[in-house]
């Protein structure tokens, strides 16, 4: 496996990154299984959090971690961290299995898709970066937009929804919400 | 030709952390299609639901389920190779872009549109109770029954434009609207617009005569 590239910063990342080169490139059951240390039982957390039983839970987990062996030629390290990239799938396949709907998504080779502008230069060191600053940040957030936050992502609920619940105007919520958003994207913003 | 008017953050973070209903959800997928700079904002809202999980905590894994995933690795190998990606020779209306096209089983011009008043509409996703999602087809240079909603109302442009309160929509553009908004939304003339348009609850028709039709009128 390769070393670490200590001049990047982020080297969890940049460990996650090897392990998933390894995997896609020489089928790396070790580093499957690192893998499958770190994020199983995040996914496990985050399926429970969303209101999934134990049983059914570890169902998504297995899952999940069989779509990330299977998928991992398709991981690019320049779109996205391996925990974004684990989260998506994490997330699609809870839509797919818990809500029985489908994930609409854009399909890349579409014609009628309108293509980026220009690809970025260094955007794997940039992605990284990225990642490890996003961490802290979200890290950092104050506890009502951290709270926010949670109930967004990990509890199913649409902005709306959780005005609801918590009797708050929707646009508090929007507010508070994108006081959170700003306080992360300063931290992305130094980066361009 | 990049939208002008994009998907609300509001909506493009619930599409990122998947909590979106889905005729909703296919609104803004395909205004994805057709809007980089909305993609590069879902990005960005992924890499927070990424963040988010390397700190939401661990529930301890079974050494068992462990074992038997590791086990099942060449299995998932022999039998998952990815398809290769053949594209289908039949023709496609590349005035609808994905996801929306696969949920319409066709192009524009082979849907069964039922005429209300000025509007021709074909409604899809049924089967989401409370949501109403449907196509539009406003006839060139003609205005919309006045009307307003009980819930929200998110019109996204396929194809033509039309004019709302003074402004002006064109392809990819998502128009927004709610309870407060009472209008009547004009096709430009020349072109009929094709919108694809999601509800979260029934219109109601506001002008003189539509009030009296409310009742017969689901549009």
């Amino acid at each position: 496996m390769l070393e670490a590239d200590k001049t990047i910063p982020g080297q969890d990342n940049v460990a996650l990154i090897d392990l998933m080169s390894a995997i896609a490139e020489t089928r790396d059951r070790e580093a499957f299984a690192r893998l499958f240390d770190h994020f199983a039982p995040r996914v496990k957390a985050y399926m429970r959090r969303l209101g999934a039983e134990p049983a059914a839970a570890e169902d998504l987990v297995q899952d999940v971690m069989l779509t990330v062996w299977r998928r991992a030629g398709q991981f690019d390290p320049t779109k996205a961290g391996v925990a974004t990239w684990i989260f998506t799938i994490a997330r699609n396949r809870r839509i797919d299995i818990i809500r029985h709907e489908r994930r609409p998504a854009p399909d890349p080779n579409d014609p009628a898709l309108v293509p980026n502008r220009e690809p970025e230069a260094d955007a794997a060191v940039e992605q990284n970066q990225h990642g490890t600053r996003l961490r802290s940040a979200v890290a950092e957030l104050p506890e009502e937009q951290a709270r926010l936050l949670e109930l967004a992502y990990f509890e199913d609920k649409s902005h709306s929804v959780i005005a609801g619940e918590l009797g708050l105007p929707l646009g508090t919520v929007k507010s508070r919400i994108r006081l959170a958003m700003d306080k992360l994207r300063i931290q992305l913003a130094e980066l361009k | 030709m990049m939208p002008r008017f994009h998907a609300q953050d509001e909506h493009l973070m619930d599409y990122a952390a998947g909590s979106l209903a889905e005729p909703i959800a296919v609104l803004v997928a395909t205004h994805l299609a057709l809007c980089p700079a909305c993609r590069a904002r879902v990005e960005a809202f992924e890499a927070v639901g990424g963040a988010l999980l390397e700190k939401l905590g661990t529930e301890a894994i079974d050494r068992s389920l462990r074992d038997s995933v590791l086990a099942k690795l060449d299995e998932t190998d022999s039998e998952c190779a990815p398809p290769p990606s053949v594209r289908k020779p039949a023709p496609i209306d590349l005035r609808v872009p994905e996801p929306l096209r696969g949920y319409l089983g066709g192009g524009l011009d082979t849907l069964a549109w039922k005429a209300r008043g000025p509007v021709d509409e074909v409604r899809i996703l049924r089967e989401h109770a409370g949501v109403t999602s449907r196509l539009l087809r406003i006839k060139a240079g003609t205005p919309m029954p006045h009307h307003t909603h009980d819930g929200n109302e998110l019109t996204l442009v396929l194809t033509g434009g039309f004019t709302d309160r003074g402004d002006h929509f064109l392809r990819g553009d998502v128009a927004a609207a709610d309870s407060s908004v009472d209008h009547c939304p004009a096709a430009d003339p020349g072109e009929d617009c094709y919108c694809f348009a999601v509800n979260d609850a029934p219109l109601r028709l506001t002008g003189p005569i539509g009030r009296l039709l409310n009742p017969f009128l689901r549009i």
